[in-house]
Order: structure tokens, then C-alpha cells, then sequence
């Protein structure tokens, strides 16, 4: 240190976060920094872990099926999805036709509600303040079908195991066919507020790269893969609740910098408002509930579920030993493993974009901790 | 929808049929119709040891892999249509290693385990493998003692760190050779492992809650 001046860089470290906006919840990011420069990072997280998948060993099947919405709370119906799934795997049932076509119409309204969460908060991170607001406007209309359908706009234990407890609402097709119409033209209206605007291309191109193989090394999925070029889609990969059925692209790009991820997250709500329009017309009369048994006791067994949720791959593990509460749940959770690869994507870059990439990586925290 | 109306609607014609989702609930409900659910009930009993009822896995993947580690190789199976492999905890490195390199299971998906503190290997590894090429998914389970320290899976697949760390810090299980073995979820200083089954939904770390909360408990 004696021998430092001034003109010698020296390391600083600095600390960001927990209690800092643009960490997207209460995610703390210790920086090792050489002037502007990032040396490294190291993540401390937990400080919302509540232990959920210990409280699932301590409830029955159907008890536990309201928790799952409080991980990853931005997308609820994702996580309700991929649980009713795991357990409905066990027991060996399927949703009918009726009940999966609704689930898909609300899994995908609610990809779209997640990424305009993404959308708005990531660019005001950037600086880009207006778009926030237009995001948070047409969340709303969203949001207003989820109050419809069930009664709650956030954590809406939508689904039941076996299927839906509730049919839908008057008006529902409606409701999301005018959404549908609605919002196709707000998606032109943010992409012209940001995708050529020079301030937005310079913070977000060929920043926080992250390469195929990388992600691949890192266990990372979702939008930030596909990104990445790796045309991935567990919907497309091994589809659930009929996925099949309906035709839709797998938005890539090539370079895999955070603003390639800003344009396949555009794209995806895109295709989500044409697979909501397909499962509308598949909307046909029919039971919702599958033949479960009022108290559930699966096999003894176990099995491992993921859905595509709009962050990346949410798989369930569960197992059961055959008694009324599940032995273990297991929870994968895309934005705990994709924060891992936070490190690798700002090491070597400016401490500003460590910003942009916390906010392109679309992590809750919800669902970091569980 | 149309069957679940039709009991409430006339209740006579069909009610054998309509109990057979549930002869348990059936019972519950004061339906006179007791007869039929006692004998099988009265069959059950001799309960076959509640074990999984898995089938053996055979396939090339299989069989290569057993030419090359052989009894290292506990046991294939396939239970619902999900493949899974048990292997000896030495192993479980070596063929993880194996199948990314030679069989293109390229993504970890997720290193988790589960306590069953009954047997004598209390605890079961399982790694969650996907080849993208494929399109496949593999389990790789392996059983291990408490205090037994697998060796850690960094060296083959990075995102193994935090997956560890975070079955480190619920089990106490500890990997030999992890480059930052941390707790990750829980405060560094906790005491004790939350998903042993040993550890009660209620327990916590009392001394660190007083010290750290200023409260007498965190419930």
C-alpha cells in the first residue's frame, strides 16, 4: 500500500445491493472493481428463503399448490403449472383437453404479464424511463383476466391438481381475444420507443455476451439461451398441456448480448398472443377436471417435471413415498441457476453494465431464494 | 362433467360405477353400499414392501454403459417414462463425465438429494442430466452415508457450484474438492441443516436469531 500513488489502480471493492432498485428485489452483488472496471463478483443471496420446499414436506399435495405461486411471483401461473404437472404425473392422470387449453391461455397471458415486467424495469434501469409505464398499462388489462378468472391478479393458484376448479368466466374468450388485438400493436409501440434508439442499442449491444456453450456449461435456459443461437424451447423440446398442437416459432438470435435477448423476449410475447389465439379456438365445451381422487396419495415414486417458464427451464422433482404429503420437493428454479452465470457475463466489463445485465438476466428473487 | 351429474341428478340407477374413483370416500359419505370396497380393502393388507414400481431400462446408452463401468452400475430403470441410472458414489463423477463427453448429456439440470434417514446409506445424490442433441433426460441417483464426502461435479459441468453449495447448505452434505464450499441460501454462521428430516419445520437457529434479530424467535 506504501508504495501505491495515485496514478496506481487499486482494487475496490464495492457493495450493491441488497437495498438497491436496480438488483431487481434483494439481491446483494459484492464488486471487486479496478477504477470502472469489473475484476469480479460474488453473489450473496437467501435474505428471502423461506424454505419452501421444506414446508412442502410438511403439507399435502393439494396445500402446498398455493406456495409454488409465491416463488416466482411475477409468473405464478407458471409455477402452478409445472407443479400440477409433477403431481398429475404421479398420480398418472391428464388435465382434459378443456382444462389444458385454458391453462395454456393463462400460462402464456401470464409470459407476456413477465416479460413486460422484464421490459419496463430493465429499461428504466437503462435509463429509459417511458416505456415502464406502457408496460405497466397493458400488465394491468392482463392482470384484470387473471381477477376475473380466479379472484387474485398476483398469486393466483389458478390450477388445480387434475385439471381447474374453475370454469371460465362470460366473456372470458373475449376478454383475451380483445387483449390479444390490444396489445400486438403496444409491442410495435415499445420496440420504436427502444430497439432503434441509438442510447438503447450502445448500453445493450455485445454486452454481458454469454455463447451457447457457456450457457450450456452453466445450466442456463430460457430467452437468454435462445439468445445465444440454441433454438430450445422445452414447449417445442417435449411439449405438456398440448403444446403441440399449436403452431409457433422459437425466436433465436446469434450474438447472445443483452440486446439480442431483448429482441427474442419481444418476439416471445409476440408468439405467446398467437398461441393464446389458437387455444381460444380450442376453447370447446368439456370437463376440466380429470378423475382425481378427493384425497391424494400418490404411488410411491418419484418424478421430475419442467415447464418452460418465461425465465427458463422450472422443473419439479417430487417424490413420494406413498403417504399424503409429498416425501421431497425439489424445485429447479431457472433464475437461481441463470444468476450463477452473472459473474461470467460482467467480469472484464464497466460497472454500469453490471446493471443491464442483472436486468437481461430477468431474475425474481422470489424464486433465487424459495 | 357429464358423469359427476349424473349421481346428484338420479341417484339410484348408477351408483356402483360412480364410486369407483374413490371406494374410501365413498364409505365417508355414509353410502350404504359398503359391501363391495371391504373385501378389497380386507386384500389389500398383505401391503407389498412400498417400494417404486420401476421397470428395468434397457437401450444402447444402457448397455454401453455397462460394458464400460460394470458393477459400478446398481441399476437401470424407468419409472413413468423417466430413465434413471443408481450407481456407486464413486462412480457417479466418471460417468457423468462419460456421458457428457461421449453421449452429448451436456446440461446438469440440477444436483438435488433426499434424506431417508432410515437406511443405512442416508442419503441419495441425484443428478438430473439432458442431452440437447438427443433430447433425452437421464437421473443419475447414487446413495450415500452421513458424513461420506462425494466428490464434487465442478470439474465436469460449472454449474454444479451453486447446486452443491445449495445441497451443502440444506444436507450438510460436503463435496470434496468444491472450489467455494458456502453456505449460499442460509446466514454463514446457521446452525444445523433444514431438509434432514431430523430438523423440524419449527426448528431453527435459535442463538443466531437472538443475536442477529434481536428477537426471541423468528416465529
Amino acid at each position: 500500500m506504501a508504495e501505491s500513488t495515485f496514478l496506481d489502480s487499486t482494487e475496490l471493492v464495492l457493495n450493491m445491493g441488497p437495498q438497491h432498485p436496480s438488483t431487481h428485489g434483494v439481491l446483494r452483488v459484492i464488486l471487486k472493481l479496478d477504477g470502472e472496471k469489473v475484476l469480479g463478483t460474488d453473489c450473496v443471496i437467501g435474505y428471502l428463503h423461506r424454505g419452501v420446499e421444506k414446508i412442502a414436506e410438511n403439507r399435502t399435495y393439494a396445500m402446498f399448490n398455493p406456495y409454488v405461486d409465491r416463488m416466482d411471483y411475477v409468473a405464478a401461473i407458471s409455477n402452478g403449472l409445472g407443479y400440477c404437472l409433477a403431481v398429475e404425473k404421479l398420480l398418472n392422470v391428464e388435465a382434459p383437453p378443456r382444462a389444458q387449453a385454458v391453462r395454456v391461455i393463462l400460462t402464456e397471458l401470464n409470459r407476456i404479464t413477465s416479460h413486460l415486467v422484464w421490459l419496463g424495469t430493465h429499461a428504466l434501469d437503462i435509463g429509459a424511463i417511458t416505456p415502464v409505464f406502457y408496460c405497466f398499462r397493458e400488465r394491468e388489462e392482463a392482470l384484470k383476466i387473471f381477477e376475473n378468472y380466479c379472484g387474485a391478479r398476483l398469486t393466483t393458484h389458478a390450477f388445480r391438481i387434475g385439471g381447474l376448479q374453475y370454469e371460465t368466466y362470460d366473456g372470458f374468450e373475449r376478454e383475451v381475444l380483445e387483449f390479444c388485438d390490444m396489445f400486438l400493436p403496444k409491442v410495435d409501440e415499445y420496440e420504436e420507443l427502444l430497439t432503434n434508439n441509438r442510447i438503447w442499442g450502445g448500453r445493450l449491444k455485445d454486452v454481458g455476451v454469454l455463447t451457447a456453450d457457456e450457457c450450456k456449461e452453466y445450466g442456463v435456459t430460457g430467452p437468454v439461451l435462445r439468445a445465444a443461437g440454441v433454438k430450445w424451447d422445452l414447449r417445442k423440446a417435449q411439449p405438456y398441456s398440448g403444446y403441440d398442437q399449436y403452431e409457433f416459432e422459437i425466436p433465436t438470435c446469434e450474438n447472445g448480448d443483452t440486446y439480442d435477448r431483448y429482441v427474442v423476449r419481444m418476439q416471445e410475447m409476440r408468439q405467446a398472443v398467437r398461441i393464446m389465439r389458437q387455444a381460444v379456438e380450442k376453447l370447446a365445451p368439456g370437463p376440466i377436471m380429470a378423475k382425481v381422487p378427493k384425497v391424494i396419495k400418490p404411488p410411491v415414486g418419484e418424478v421430475y417435471i419442467s415447464i418452460e417458464a418465461p425465465k427458463g427451464e422450472l422443473g419439479y422433482y417430487v417424490v413420494s413415498d406413498g403417504s399424503l404429503q409429498p416425501y421431497r420437493v425439489r424445485v429447479r428454479p431457472p433464475s437461481f441457476v441463470n444468476l450463477q452465470a452473472l459473474d461470467r457475463m460482467v467480469a472484464g466489463g464497466l460497472v454500469a453494465d453490471v446493471v443491464a445485465v442483472i436486468g437481461t438476466l430477468d431474475i425474481v428473487l422470489g424464486e433465487v431464494d424459495r | 362433467m357429464a358423469d359427476e351429474q349424473k349421481p346428484a341428478g338420479s341417484p339410484s340407477p348408477v351408483p356402483p360405477g360412480a364410486g369407483d374413483a374413490n371406494p374410501k370416500a365413498g364409505a365417508a359419505a355414509g353410502v350404504p353400499k359398503t359391501a363391495p370396497p371391504k373385501p378389497a380393502a380386507a386384500a389389500a393388507p398383505p401391503k407389498p414392501p412400498a417400494t417404486m414400481a420401476a421397470t428395468p431400462w434397457d437401450s444402447e446408452l444402457v448397455r454401453e454403459l455397462r460394458d464400460r463401468f460394470g458393477e459400478q452400475i446398481v441399476q437401470t430403470s424407468t419409472y413413468l417414462g423417466q430413465d434413471f441410472l443408481v450407481v456407486k458414489p464413486d462412480a457417479a463423477i466418471p460417468i457423468l463425465e462419460c456421458l457428457k463427453l461421449e453421449d452429448d448429456f451436456d446440461y446438469l439440470v440440477d444436483i438435488t438429494a433426499v434424506d431417508w434417514p432410515k437406511k443405512p446409506e442416508r442419503f441419495e445424490l441425484v443428478y438430473i442430466l439432458y442431452s440437447f442433441s438427443r433430447n433425452q433426460r437421464v437421473r443419475l441417483k447414487t446413495s450415500i452415508p452421513d458424513g461420506h464426502r462425494p466428490p464434487t461435479a465442478v470439474g465436469v459441468h460449472r454449474t454444479a457450484n451453486w447446486l452443491e453449495r445449495e445441497v451443502f447448505d440444506m444436507f450438510g452434505i460436503e463435496f470434496a474438492g468444491h472450489p467455494d464450499l458456502r453456505r449460499i441460501l442460509l446466514p454463514e454462521e446457521w446452525q444445523g441443516f433444514p431438509l434432514r428430516k431430523d430438523y423440524s419445520i419449527l426448528q431453527q437457529d435459535e442463538r443466531w436469531v437472538q443475536e442477529n434479530l434481536g428477537i426471541e424467535s423468528g416465529q
